[in-house]
């Protein structure tokens, strides 16, 4: 006997009476059946046109309201002499300080945020990505909880590295200091970092310790004496981005900046992007609701819209121009069809 | 006891007649089979009566409990885990899970290890729980009790399973017997006793057993004290129908033959008691080595899925390749240069100085990454779904038969959607399409014929006709007299049974009661069994008074005496019951005694008739010397007795086949012939079998003289006998003189004829197979509207194969299996088989799908099958609602597994190609377990199990809409490929429009911008969205079900999102308070689902909208009709476009209504030529006529 008819008596004896089962096989059962008619067609289309019109027109208000100054500065930051060869002279000990200006287009309301764009930089390498310890990030005791964290993980003879990984061993370590008029502006790099990550991912008691020890040095060092949960940069290093073109949020300035001013901004130019070509940007940005510039969304939303409409009209005219009668039943295909005659087939001996 | 014994025994002895000598079974030649006795193959010894000895080597035997389970505790594991993974796509899944161990794994074991696990488990649960069940059925039967006698002498209750080889037992009337036994005596006498073998071979005929002489004695309990015998014999063997083996009782040896087995399974009949010693026990009986489970079938459904399936891996490897080769090109040309990666330390996966080496390793580090595109759930959503449609088929009401109390069995769930592919039903005929039954419908005696002469067909035409003219009638507002009148003289003056036909259609739409003596109401189910005829000039001996009296007389005098049938006493009534070879003298005999001739009891050689004196009136009870019986065979095809009335005159009674008598007519003897021939097609046309009756009256000298030629040719001995038997009977079968002819129905089931006219309007084929002659087959085409009578007849017939000697129903059983097989291979298609006995076995289980007639209790078939049906008509339901349905919600099922394991599984790969393919996964691992298990699972299942595409009243009202499974346009390739395509534009749109709208800039009023992690929770949610709401436009039936399910679900991913975000970091890990800190807080990430999600679709939104503009499917255009109301306002119009669907069958009722209609317009065409001139044709009446419908 075959398996499941066994299973399915036994049903049948529990579900004989069951009044659920009875319902849901009888049509009383509360049913809707949407169809999809001209009018139905035409109107969803018009629906998704008038909603989404408007919140594409809310969304490219949103991104125009903010104002982004964007400064590439990787080459200029080079001596002239040295631009033949980058990656020699960003290896080396030479003075790495760098003067560049910002022209601010239309008035700045603070909070001003300022960001560093990598470029090229795959963050979301998976030998990057995995290369960090959680738990001693968290908790001094498990400082030697390295595996993961190789070749970044033990200083030579002495003991593990904190914060260990690629990750942390390569920390963006350009730094700017912003001026307008020789006044210096101040740059709130407290409060840059996601709350969670300073409240439960990285400990209060975990100093950084061997950090850059391990024989190289990557990118920045740390202030052996604050614990992690201070080191704000870290962590939102840490956050690695998910895109080779990433932002990172450097700081805030809390101050307006008015139309036409020029900010001066002296950076030091230590980070090495020039191995794999990458350009490095300054970034001063306001937000608005939906965050930074960003147009595509209100973009996309009306173009989907019109989609919408032109889709909406061409359905209408269709319809008008060459209706189809709603269950016209002559088009039902199964009548143009002649099938074969079927045989009876006699079998006799 | 002795009381129903004796009178048993008054009866006639069943085997004394001569008529069922063609039972007794032909042991080949007994002598030498007794000869292999004690050979290899032949080897058993039994003890009767000393089970004491079989209880040690060699004589230990197996014991009587039956087992049917597939496992044990022990083995449940190892095995039920091996029939999992000999699934491709479960093997995949173990080898990715074990791989996932090692450091190749992109994602965390767990995230490929619990979804296997869990989908194995449910899978092997079911074995489980399937398996208990047997269990417990097992446990029922081996529990059965039976007297066995004990030590002490007593005959005392034993359990079935204690029972033991050498146990004599006392089997009761109407129990089964526990075990294949030697029958030692019975309650008769001479030792016989009944048997139904109805569970072994579904013949409902009682067989006679018979003990052996040496052992009649042993009929109480007592004398077994001292019984000791010993039976040597054939080892255990699944031949139903031999049995070699020898008695060796009281220092005698007594032959064995299967006339002394009473096999296990088999009940007691007709008998008080039987004692049998066990020969055979348990797994060594013939019915448990016979048994035949239903093997196990696939759908054409589920092989194709598995083509998509091996589909969907081309996919995986052409991506996973893709990932290698990029990988590799990357790490080879600059990754060298980036040294946040610090490759110095050699990393395998990212070595620049082998990157070869290193694309190999990334190659299976992406196969085991993209497995998201392999639907792992599928499989067991399906199992589950086809176990509640199951569930569904079995709890349908409409498909509860309740005179069996039985409804229809899905008894394998896997074939479900097969049902609604079926483009070749192979029947059965003998109890699946008829009920081997014979009903006396119609005669004509001396040229007259009786039992009226319009049949259903004309009445459903003439209905027709007169619905299509009143609908055409009113739709051009011209409802005067007139018109109607004249139309319906023109009806008149076609024919005058075509009026008849109107006018009586309408007299008996409105009252079926009306007295209407010459129209037999085919509807009304016969009072009498077996006799269906109205007619007032026959019925209640009206008879009389005609003027042919004497040759009704006659007529029915052939009728209750041409027969080898029996009579049983009823004992409520004075009618009595007959018992015969075949039902139709059984039709016969209940006739002739309805119309005053009954006959009432036979002996050897003596036929007693109560007749109906014409003259006066009175019944007088006349005896009949049964001269000779001249036996029917297939050759002659006829059969006559030869019989000595009171008064001394002897008569040759004869039936046959109409051509044989014809053909032995003397000159003066045919009459009626011309009229008698006439009547003889109407009858045939009706699918009625008809014979034709004669006598002869025969000269004492001349019978005589015949008689010793006969009496010699009978007593010869040797190989000319049949050829002088022949002979002789050919010289006293002639010069009949005809009497007429007469129709009986084998009467269909209930609703068979509904049930086929559905069928081929739903474009299924229908074949019947069957043993019987080609009249009888033919006549059952006719009667089940498959033939018309303007239909070319193409006849296939085998020969016999002359040099095997088989019996003849494995014969039969053989042919089967061969036309199954062939229809199968040379169309290619769908077949489905429907048989009742065991004869069909082999065809139910050759068939892509077996249905095996539940209502009588033969289980061979039924066990043999994959559903089982307790009526035939039921079929249509079965297969027009369910497997359409069933058809239906597979097909989307897959298709729309296969998309949303594309959707989600591309954004996977197309990350890789951002991340310079370096195999990290943009999801956390936990999403990606849930994905398939928890978060898309449920609504393809309420898919699965509650889609409908039309009400079940539509499917049945408009049958073609079953073509679209028989062309496979649901599952077809294009849509498979439509739908994968479908599956690329969504993850492409999800994933690009996510990587623009999260890239660089701040994504919160906090500046703050997204992370991987973010980012791929924000992805995620898209996907969930845009799958969720992908299955919300495909299904087209919704009940509360379905809409918890689906929205649910997207709610059950932020539910979960929550929770795992509550969760320490520890565990959380990335997810951390992702919902409540960061993209939660978003408005950006918000407005984007709602954006990517509507983009997503937009692409299938906008294809089924133009689908249905352009060129709707008929599903569509029928849940318009509906929709609109059509039904119900236009119910005309619904009508008419019911029926225009219908039009291009050309079988089945409504095709033969059609043609009848074809026919009648003909008709009236020709006559409205010669009748109208010119000048009528101008009137408007004749110009509404020629543009109505009915010409069209």
């Amino acid at each position: 006997m075959e398996a499941t008819d066994r299973v399915i008596l036994a049903f049948q004896k529990g579900i004989q009476s069951d009044p659920n089962i009875q319902s849901l096989l009888n049509k009383n059962f509360p049913a809707c059946k949407p169809i999809l008619t001209p009018r139905w067609v035409v109107s969803t289309f018009m629906l998704i046109a008038i909603v989404f019109i408007p919140i594409g027109i809310a969304c490219l208000i949103g991104s125009r309201d903010v104002v982004e100054v964007v400064e590439r500065y990787e080459t200029e930051c080079i001596p002239v002499l040295n631009r033949t060869n980058t990656v020699q002279f960003i290896q080396s000990d030479a003075d790495k300080t760098c003067n560049i200006s910002m022209t601010i287009p239309k008035r700045m309301k603070q909070p001003i945020y300022v960001y560093y764009q990598l470029d090229n930089f795959y963050q979301n390498h998976r030998r990057y990505v995995k290369s960090r310890s959680d738990e001693q990030l968290k908790s001094a005791s498990k400082e030697n909880d390295t595996s993961a964290c190789k070749p970044e993980d033990i200083a030579n003879g002495r003991g593990a590295i904190v914060p260990c990984g690629l990750i942390a061993w390569s920390l963006f370590n350009d730094t700017y200091s912003f001026s307008r008029q020789n006044q210096s502006l101040t740059v709130n790099k407290k409060g840059i970092a996601w709350k969670s990550d300073k409240q439960k991912r990285f400990g209060k008691n975990v100093f950084p310790k061997n950090f850059q020890g391990g024989g190289l040095v990557g990118g920045a060092t740390l202030n052996e004496s604050i614990p992690l949960n201070e080191q704000e940069d870290l962590m939102v290093w840490m956050r690695t981005a998910a895109l080779p073109t990433f932002r990172k949020l450097y700081g805030k300035i809390e101050v307006d900046l008015e139309e036409k001013e020029v900010i001066n901004v002296t950076l030091m130019n230590y980070y090495n992007t020039y191995s794999f070509n990458g350009k490095k940007k300054l970034v001063l940005s306001t937000t608005s609701w939906i965050g930074g510039r960003n147009d595509f969304l209100g973009i996309a939303y009306l173009t989907v819209g019109m989609i919408s409409f032109a889709l909406s009209m061409g359905f209408t005219i269709v319809y008008f121009v060459k209706p189809r009668r709603l269950g016209d039943p002559y088009l039902l295909i199964m009548e143009q069809r002649s099938w074969i005659a079927l045989k009876m087939f006699v079998e006799f001996f | 006891m002795h009381e129903s014994s004796r009178r048993t025994r008054g009866k006639v002895r069943w085997s004394k007649l001569y008529s069922f000598s063609c039972l007794r079974p032909h042991t080949s030649d007994p002598d030498s089979a007794q000869e292999l006795i004690g050979q290899p193959g032949f080897s058993r010894v039994v003890f009767c009566n000393e089970p004491q000895l079989h209880k040690r080597k060699p004589y230990k035997y197996t014991s009587n409990s039956v087992s049917t389970k597939k496992y044990t505790a022990v083995t449940f594991l190892p095995k039920a885990l091996f029939e999992q993974f000999r699934r491709v796509a479960n093997l995949y899944f173990l080898l990715t899970a074990a791989l996932s161990i090692t450091s190749l794994a992109p994602v965390k074991p767990l995230t490929l290890i619990g979804p296997l696990v869990f989908v194995v488990g449910i899978s092997m649960l079911k074995e489980a729980v399937e398996d208990w069940y047997r269990f417990l059925q097992d446990l029922n039967v081996n529990n059965r009790t039976v007297k066995a006698r004990a030590e002490n002498g007593l005959f005392v209750d034993k359990l079935w399973r204690e029972i033991s080889v050498g146990d004599v037992v006392k089997v009761k009337k109407d129990e089964y017997f526990s075990s294949d036994l030697l029958l030692l005596s019975s309650s008769y006498e001479d030792g016989v006793c009944y048997v139904e073998t109805m569970n072994l071979d579904g013949e409902t005929s009682l067989k006679i057993k018979r003990s052996l002489e040496a052992t009649l004695h042993l009929n109480e309990d007592a004398k077994f004290s001292v019984f000791k015998a010993t039976t040597r014999c054939e080892d255990p063997n699944p031949s139903l129908y031999t049995f070699v083996g020898n008695l060796e009782f009281e220092s005698k040896i007594y032959p064995l033959s299967p006339t002394q087995i009473l096999l296990r399974d088999s009940k007691l009949r007709n008998t008080d008691y039987v004692y049998g010693a066990v020969i055979f026990s348990g797994h060594d009986t013939k019915v448990v080595r016979n048994s035949t489970m239903s093997p196990s079938k696939r759908s054409r459904l589920e092989k194709k899925m598995d083509k998509v399936i091996y589909l969907l891996f081309s996919m995986l490897l052409l991506i996973s390749l893709v990932t290698s080769i990029g990988s590799s090109v990357v790490i080879k040309s600059d990754m060298s240069q980036w040294w946040y990666l610090s490759l110095e330390d050699s990393d395998p996966l990212f070595d620049p100085s082998n990157p070869s080496k290193s694309g190999f390793l990334q190659f299976i580090r992406a196969l085991i990454l993209y497995g998201y595109l392999i639907p792992i759930s599928l499989y067991v959503s399906i199992e589950i779904v086809k176990m509640l449609q199951a569930r569904f088929i079995n709890k349908d009401k409409k498909m509860y038969d309740e005179a069996t109390c039985k409804s229809v069995q899905a008894r394998t769930s896997n074939l479900n959607e097969e049902l609604g592919q079926v483009e070749i039903i192979l029947s059965d005929k003998t109890g699946t399409l008829t009920c081997n039954q014979m009903e006396f419908r119609k005669c004509s005696i001396a040229g007259f014929s009786y039992g009226g002469n319009i049949n259903e067909v004309d009445i459903a035409a003439s209905k027709r006709m007169n619905t299509d003219s009143e609908a055409y009638r009113s739709s051009i507002d011209q409802s005067d007299t007139t018109s109607q009148s004249l139309e319906m003289s023109e009806f008149s003056v076609v024919d005058i049974i075509a009026q008849q036909a109107i006018l009586r259609g309408h007299e008996n739409a409105d009252n079926s009661n009306a007295r209407n003596s010459r129209l037999s109401d085919v509807r009304k189910e016969s009072v009498i069994k077996g006799f269906n005829f109205r007619d007032d000039r026959l019925m209640n001996n009206q008879w009389i008074y005609r003027s042919d009296f004497f040759y009704m007389t006659m007529f029915f005098r052939v009728m209750a005496l041409c027969h080898t049938g029996i009579p049983v006493e009823d004992g409520q009534t004075d009618k009595l019951k007959y018992e015969a070879e075949s039902p139709e003298e059984v039709a016969f005999l209940i006739a002739s005694q309805e119309f005053g001739f009954q006959f009432f009891q036979r002996t050897q050689s003596l036929m007693t008739l109560k007749e109906l004196d014409p003259s006066s009136g009175k019944q007088v009870k006349r005896e009949y010397k049964l001269l000779n019986l001249l036996e029917f065979s297939s050759s002659r095809k006829r059969m006559s007795v030869i019989v000595r009335d009171e008064d001394g005159k002897i008569y040759l009674l004869c039936k046959g086949a109409d051509s044989i008598i014809f053909d032995r007519l003397a000159d003066n003897g045919g009459a009626y012939l011309e009229s008698t021939t006439s009547h003889l097609s109407n009858y045939a046309e009706d699918g009625f079998r008809t014979l034709a009756f004669a006598y002869r009256a025969l000269e004492l000298a001349e019978y005589e003289q015949w008689n010793s030629i006969f009496t010699q040719a009978k007593t010869t001995v040797g190989p000319e006998r049949e050829e002088l038997l022949e002979h002789a009977t050919e010289m006293i079968e002639k010069e009949l003189i005809l009497l007429g002819v007469v129709a009986v129905e084998d009467k269909l089931q209930k609703g068979v004829l509904e049930c086929i006219d559905k069928l081929a309007q739903a474009g299924i084929k229908i074949w019947l197979l069957t043993g019987d002659k080609k009249e009888t087959a033919i006549n059952i085409g006719f009667s089940c509207s498959l033939l018309r009578q303007d239909m070319k007849q193409f006849h296939v017939c085998l020969s016999k194969e002359t040099e095997s000697k088989k019996p003849a129903e494995v014969a039969h059983r053989h042919w089967h299996i061969q036309i199954t097989r062939l229809v199968k291979k040379h169309t290619g298609k769908t077949t489905l088989a429907i048989g009742d006995g065991a004869n069909d076995v082999g065809m139910i289980q050759e068939a892509d799908i077996g249905v095996g007639i539940s209502g009588m209790e033969g289980m061979q078939a039924v066990m043999a099958s994959n559903f089982s049906l307790p009526q035939f008509r039921f079929l249509e339901r079965l297969l027009i609602v369910h497997g359409h349905w069933c058809y239906k919600r597979i097909s989307k099922m897959v298709l729309y597994s296969v998309y949303k394991n594309i959707a989600f599984g591309l954004t996977l790969f197309y990350y890789e190609i951002l991340t310079n393919f370096s195999g990290d996964s943009l999801y956390d691992d936990w999403y990606m377990v849930v994905f398939n298990v928890f978060l898309t699972s449920m609504p393809v299942i309420s898919l699965g199990v509650f889609e409908q595409d039309v009400s079940s009243d539509v499917c049945l009202q408009f049958p073609s809409l079953y073509r679209q499974g028989l062309r496979n346009i649901i599952f077809s390739w294009s849509r498979v490929v439509g739908w994968i395509l479908n599956g690329i534009v969504a993850a492409s749109v999800i994933f690009l429009a996510n990587v623009y709208i999260f890239s660089a800039a701040a994504f919160r009023q906090e500046g703050h911008v997204a992370d991987i992690t973010q980012f791929g929770a924000i992805m995620y949610t898209c996907i969930i969205w845009t799958v969720n709401c992908q299955i919300a436009l495909i299904i087209t039936h919704f009940t509360w079900i379905q809409h918890l399910f689906i929205w649910g679900s997207v709610l059950l991913w932020y539910i979960f999102a929550l929770a795992y975000g509550a969760l320490p970091p520890d565990y959380s890990q990335r997810g951390f308070n992702i919902l409540t800190e960061s993209i939660g807080a978003a408005p950006l990430y918000w407005v984007a689902t709602f954006l990517v999600t509507i983009a997503a679709l937009l692409p299938y939104f906008t294809h089924i909208a133009v689908q249905s503009l352009l060129s709707p499917m008929d599903d569509h255009i029928i849940r318009e009709m509906k929709h609109g109301k059509k039904d119900v306002t236009e119910n005309q119009m619904w009508l008419r476009e019911q029926r225009n669907s219908q039009r291009s069958t050309q079988v089945g009722f409504s095709a033969r209504v059609d043609a009848r209609i074809r026919s009648f317009k003909e008709g009236l065409s020709l006559k409205r030529i010669s009748i109208y001139n010119k000048s009528a044709t101008n009137t408007p009446f004749y110009k509404s006529w020629t543009s109505s419908p009915l010409f069209s």
